[in-house]
């Protein structure tokens, strides 16, 4: 196994704790923090992947690089729509549906 | 139940698509070798900013609007300011910050150059410039953002109007974004000298514009 398909495997498996934490926890916060999580498991993929022959690829690390920026982007719209959820209802959770 | 089941499905997905993954055919596209043949027409030396700036442009400049639009949404939403109470900062903290800021500053703009041919480029001299807005922001010498003014809104939309303007200017050539390749240096390092300051300004902007609190309403 080399460098690359390590890296690519530690990804896959972080995308899945980020998978279970957004779907599991309550507290808004966990959640866009285990999306961060998820994200950077697929970045880790995308890495890892491209240079696992041992020769790193330029166009996969720009496009992390990419996908980095506008992942802080949107966990900075997620923050600021959590701090208006929280202003309006006093929660940092959201409502629960009973059964539709 | 429903945690058992969410368990279960991450870890048999963790295992198919790593056993996928260990039996994966090679690449059948080298990318690589392709981005190595057209360097040298790239005006850069360093493959990871020919890509973002030059084969891939058309990328970076749907990023940057991107996340010209994740801030001009957190304008929108209207964020109430908080009553919390924090802590005074210390001196310590405050020394430091004077210190650290102007290195920062140093820092980032040799990040910039350094990015022709070597790691660095607009967004990792972006990020540290915000960084270092955080840091003066967190050691109170420098308040948060209320409403931007005129200026601060140029800067905010700067890199991504310039990066506009060199796009479509090059329309007039051919295609988007195809420079003439020996022009090519001077307009990738225009157009990453415009990022950075909005890059910076943008990403402390989110931080700022969502930490300012009554004491900065005066």
């Amino acid at each position: 196994m080399s460098a690359g398909l390590l890296f690519a495997s530690v990804g896959v498996i972080l995308f899945a704790l980020g998978v279970a934490g957004v779907l599991l926890l309550g507290h808004l916060l966990r959640r866009i923090l285990a999306f961060n999580v998820m994200g950077s498991g697929a970045f880790l993929v995308l890495v890892g992947l491209a240079q696992r022959n041992g020769i790193a690829d330029p166009v996969p690390q720009a496009m992390v690089l990419t996908g980095i920026v506008v992942a802080v982007a949107a966990t900075a719209l997620a923050l600021a729509l959590v701090r208006r959820l929280y202003v309006l209802t006093g929660k940092i959770e959201l409502p629960q549906d009973d059964e539709g | 139940m429903k945690r058992l089941l969410v368990v279960l499905g991450a870890a048999c997905f963790v295992v198919l698509l790593i056993g996928a993954m260990l039996d994966l055919a090679p690449a059948s596209i080298a990318l690589h070798a392709a981005v190595s043949a057209n360097l040298p027409s790239s005006g850069v030396e360093h493959p990871v900013t020919a890509v973002l700036l030059n084969f891939r442009g058309y990328d970076t400049l749907l990023e940057i609007a991107v996340l010209l639009l994740a801030l001009i949404v957190i304008l929108a939403i209207g964020i109430d300011s908080t009553t919390d109470v924090r802590p005074a900062a210390s001196p310590v903290l405050q020394a430091l910050a004077r210190l650290a800021a102007p290195l920062m500053i140093v820092v980032a703009v040799y990040l910039l150059w350094v990015g022709a041919f070597r790691p660095g480029g607009a967004f990792q001299a972006g990020a540290v410039l915000a960084a270092a807005a955080v840091l003066l922001h967190l050691a109170e010498l420098l308040p948060g953002w209320q409403s931007p003014g005129l200026r601060l809104r140029l800067g905010l939309a700067g890199g991504f109007l310039i990066f506009l303007a060199v796009a479509a200017g090059l329309l007039f050539q051919g295609a988007l974004l195809e420079y003439p390749p020996e022009q090519a240096g001077w307009m990738i390092l225009l157009i990453e000298s415009g990022l950075t300051v909005s890059l910076g300004l943008i990403l402390a902007g989110l931080f700022l514009l969502l930490s300012r609190d009554d004491g900065d309403r005066s």
